[in-house]
C-alpha cells in the first residue's frame, strides 16, 4: 500500500496548492514575523495595545468593528482581554459617545460609553459611508484578517495578516511610471488591480504611543495588525492551548491503543 | 413466539433480569462482541467506522450549534461570529463542525474508493453499495445547505450559482427555481428552508445508515482478497480484534483532525466567507468547498448549461450502476492486473477534476478539465465493462484462513483457479 500513500499525497499536495487565493494582478505581500505566528504563538500584548491605539484614533474615523465591545479588551473579554483592567476599559469607552435611548420621552440621546457598548460605527449607514468616500465604503474590520486569509498559510501568520501589513505599508505616491490612477483613488502595490480608494491611513508619527515606542509607520502597520488578528479571533490563545493538550492526549491513547492491538492480535498473526 | 433465553454472559442478575425482557445486552454481544469479520480487514476498512463516528459528531455539534444560531439574513453572519466570541468554547463546537465537514467527507470518500478496489459492490453487495451511494448524495445536500448558513460572501454566492442549475431544466425551470428558492432570489426564505433541511437531512442519512448496516450485516464485510468466506477460520470475532484495530486507527485519525482544528481551522475553507453575504458584489471567483470540487469541474467543463447539469448528476447517479458496469466476477485488484492500474488513473483523475475545479476555466484548465470529463465518464461506461472481459484475473486463493496463513498477500499460487 506504500504506492497509495503516495499517490494520495502527491494529490492531496496538489489540491492544497490550488486552495491558495490567487491574487490577480498584485504580488504576495512579503511574509512579516508575527507574535501569534505558529503553534505556540501568543499576542503580543503590548503590540495589541498599541495597535488598538491607532484603530481607535486612526482606523476608526472610517472603518467600524460591529463584533468588537469595549468589554472584550478588559480580562473578562474573550480570550482573556488584551491587557487592559476594568477601569482602564470603563475608561477607555467613556471616551467615545454613543447612542442610546429611547429614554422615558420617546427621544434618542447620546451619552458617553460604557465597557458593555460596541464599538461606535464610523457612519450612521453605509449609503453616508459611501458618499463620504467616493463610493467605496470601508469595509468592517472585525474580521479582515481572517477574510483576506490564505487557507493554510495562517498557521504560519502569513496571508490575512502579511496582506493587511502590506496594504498599509505599500502605498506609492507618485505611482509607477505609465501607471495612470483614476481619481480619487491610491496606487498600492499589493492591492488587487493596484488601485484603491483609502488614502494612506498611516504615516511615521501618526499617533504618538501612550507607552513611548517610537511611532514608525512599519511599527504602527505591525502593531494595528496585530490588533485586527487579535480581534479577527480573540480566542486563538485558548485554541492553541487547548489543542496541545488534546493532541498530546490523543497521541498517548494511541500510543497505548496501538500496543493494545498488537498484544491482542498477537495470537492471530 | 417463544422468546429465546438469554444468551448474554455475565455473573449480574439485574442484567440477566433486564435482558430477558429487553435484549440490550445480548444485541451488543451479538452485533458488536461476538459477530464475525474476516480475519485480514486492513486499514482501509476503518474508515467505516470512523464515518459513522463523524455522522454522530456533526450531529452533536450541529444541534449545540442550532441553540445559537440565528436563520436570518441580516443576524446570520453576526451570530455564527458571536458563537466563535461569547458563547462558552463555542469557537471549538464551531470549528469542530466546520472542520468536520470536510474530514466526513475525507473519510466517506476513503471509503468510497476502498470499496472500488476492493470490488465491495459486486454481488451480493449491490444494495449496500447502492445505500452508501445514497448517504454520499445526502451528505452533499446537508454539506451545500450548511455551507450557506453562515451567510458569507461565498454563502451567498455558491447557493446562487447552485439553484441557478435548476434553472436549466426546459419549460419549468424558472418556475421551478422560484419555487425552490421562496423568491426570484437567493434570500431569508431560501436560508430559513436552507437550515431548516440543514437540521432534517442528517437524521434522514442515520436512517439510510441503519440500512446500510443491515444490508452490511446480510453478507457481512468484503474483504482484501475479495473472496468469500468459507468457515470460522477465515474470521475473528469483532471483539477484542476491531474494535481495538479500529479504536487505534480512530485515534490517529483523531490526531489529524485535531491539527486542522486547533492549528488550521480555516485552512480548508475560503476566506470570502469571512466577509458578510452581499448580493449587489460577486466575489472574484465563486468556488464551492473542495469536496465537491471535481463535481463541479465536470459541470463547468461542458460548454451547454443543460448538458453541464445532467453530466453533473451523471458522475454521482453512475455510481448507482457501477455494480452492473463492472462485469468482471473477481471482485479485489490484487488479482486484477490491469484493474489494479485503471483504478489508480481513475483516482488521479478525480483529483485532476478537483484541481480544475479550484481555478479559473481558462487556458489549460479547461483542456485537462475536458479530457479529465471526458476520461471519467470513459471510465465507468467503456473501460469497466470491457476491461471484465479481456482481462485475465490471477487465481484466487482457496480460503481467507490459506492465504493468511501463507503470509502471502497478493500473489497466491493457489491450486486452483478460481476464476474464469
Amino acid at each position: 500500500m506504500k504506492r497509495s500513500f503516495a499517490v494520495i499525497a502527491v494529490a492531496a499536495l496538489s489540491l492544497i496548492a490550488v486552495g491558495a487565493r490567487a491574487q490577480e494582478e498584485a504580488p504576495d505581500a512579503p511574509h512579516q514575523d508575527w507574535s501569534f505566528a505558529g503553534i505556540f504563538g501568543t499576542f503580543d500584548r503590548g503590540a495589541v495595545q498599541r495597535g488598538f491605539q491607532i484603530y481607535n484614533q486612526v482606523c476608526a474615523n472610517c472603518h467600524s468593528m460591529d463584533l468588537l465591545y469595549y468589554r472584550d479588551l478588559g480580562p473578562d473579554g474573550p480570550g482573556g482581554g488584551i491587557g487592559f483592567t476594568e477601569p482602564e476599559v470603563a475608561a477607555i469607552a467613556a471616551q467615545k459617545q454613543v447612542d442610546d435611548g429611547p429614554n422615558d420621552q420617546g427621544d434618542m440621546f447620546k451619552r458617553p460609553g460604557k465597557a458593555q457598548d460596541g464599538f461606535p460605527p464610523a457612519f450612521p449607514n453605509i449609503q453616508t459611508a459611501r458618499a463620504a468616500n467616493g463610493g467605496a465604503a470601508p469595509p468592517d474590520l472585525s474580521v479582515i484578517v481572517k477574510a483576506r486569509g490564505k487557507g493554510l498559510e495562517y498557521l504560519w501568520g502569513g496571508g490575512g495578516p502579511d496582506y493587511v501589513y502590506g496594504i498599509l505599508t505599500g502605498f506609492k505616491d507618485p505611482p509607477p511610471a505609465g501607471f495612470k490612477v483614476a481619481q480619487g483613488r491610491y496606487y498600492n502595490e499589493y492591492f488587487p488591480g493596484h488601485q484603491i480608494a483609502m488614502p494612506p491611513p498611516l504615516a511615521d508619527d501618526a499617533v504618538t504611543y501612550t507607552d513611548g515606542t517610537k511611532a514608525t509607520l512599519s511599527q504602527e502597520a505591525h502593531d494595528v495588525v496585530t490588533f485586527l488578528t487579535w480581534a479577527a479571533e480573540p480566542q486563538m490563545e485558548a485554541r492553541k492551548r487547548t489543542g496541545a493538550k488534546v493532541i498530546i492526549f490523543l497521541l498517548v491513547m494511541s500510543l497505548v491503543l496501538y500496543l493494545a492491538k498488537v498484544r491482542v492480535w498477537r495470537e492471530v498473526h | 413466539m417463544a422468546a429465546t433465553p438469554s444468551t448474554v454472559r455475565t455473573n449480574s442478575k439485574l442484567i440477566r433480569w433486564i435482558d430477558r425482557r429487553l435484549p440490550l445486552f445480548s444485541f451488543a454481544q451479538n452485533e458488536l462482541m461476538d459477530y464475525p469479520e474476516p480475519r485480514n480487514l486492513n486499514y482501509w476498512w476503518n474508515f467505516g467506522s470512523i464515518a459513522g463516528i463523524m455522522l454522530v459528531i456533526m450531529i452533536v455539534t450541529g444541534i449545540f450549534l442550532a441553540m445559537q444560531y440565528t436563520p436570518n439574513v441580516d443576524l446570520a453572519f453576526n451570530s455564527v461570529e458571536r458563537i466563535m466570541r461569547d458563547v462558552n468554547f463555542g469557537w471549538l463546537v464551531r470549528y469542530i463542525h466546520m472542520n468536520g465537514a470536510s474530514f466526513f467527507f475525507i473519510v466517506v470518500y476513503i471509503h468510497l474508493f476502498r470499496g472500488m478496489y476492493y470490488g465491495s459492490y459486486k454481488e451480493p453487495r449491490e444494495l449496500l453499495w447502492i445505500l452508501g451511494v445514497v448517504i454520499l448524495l445526502l451528505m452533499m445536500a446537508t454539506a451545500f445547505f450548511g455551507y450557506v448558513l453562515p451567510w458569507g460572501q461565498m454563502s451567498f454566492w455558491g447557493a446562487t450559482v447552485i439553484t441557478n442549475l435548476f434553472s436549466a431544466i426546459p419549460v419549468v425551470g424558472k418556475g421551478l427555481l422560484t419555487w425552490l428558492l421562496g423568491g426570484f432570489a437567493v434570500g431569508n426564505p431560501t436560508l430559513n428552508r436552507f437550515f431548516s433541511l440543514h437540521y432534517l437531512l442528517p437524521f434522514v442519512i442515520v436512517g439510510v445508515v441503519g440500512l446500510h448496516l443491515i444490508a452490511l450485516r446480510q453478507h457481512g464485510s468484503n474483504n482484501p482478497l475479495g473472496i468469500d468466506v468459507k468457515g470460522p477460520q477465515d474470521q475473528l470475532p469483532f471483539h477484542p480484534y476491531y474494535t481495538f484495530k479500529d479504536m487505534f486507527g480512530l485515534a490517529v485519525f483523531l490526531v489529524i483532525f485535531a491539527l486542522f482544528i486547533f492549528y488550521m481551522p480555516n485552512g480548508l475553507g475560503d476566506a470570502q466567507n469571512y466577509i458578510p453575504a452581499n448580493p449587489l458584489q460577486t466575489p472574484p471567483e465563486i468556488v464551492p468547498e473542495w469536496y465537491l470540487l471535481p463535481f463541479y469541474a465536470i459541470l463547468r467543463s461542458i460548454p451547454d448549461k443543460l448538458l453541464g447539469v445532467i453530466a453533473l448528476f451523471g458522475s454521482i447517479l453512475i455510481l448507482f450502476v457501477l455494480p452492473w458496469l463492472d462485469t468482471s466476477r473477481v471482485r479485489s485488484a490484487y488479482f486484477r492486473p490491469i484493474y489494479k492500474w485503471v483504478f489508480w488513473l481513475i483516482v488521479i483523475d478525480v483529483f485532476a477534476l478537483g484541481t480544475v475545479g479550484a481555478h479559473r476555466p481558462e487556458g489549460a484548465y479547461i483542456v485537462i478539465g475536458r479530457i479529465a470529463t471526458l476520461y471519467y465518464f470513459l471510465h465507468f461506461i467503456v473501460i469497466l465493462p470491457l476491461l471484465g472481459w479481456f482481462e485475465r484475473p490471477l487465481p484466487l486463493p482457496t480460503s481467507i484462513a490459506v492465504a493468511v496463513t501463507r503470509k502471502l498477500g497478493g500473489a497466491i499460487p493457489a491450486p486452483t483457479a478460481g476464476a474464469e
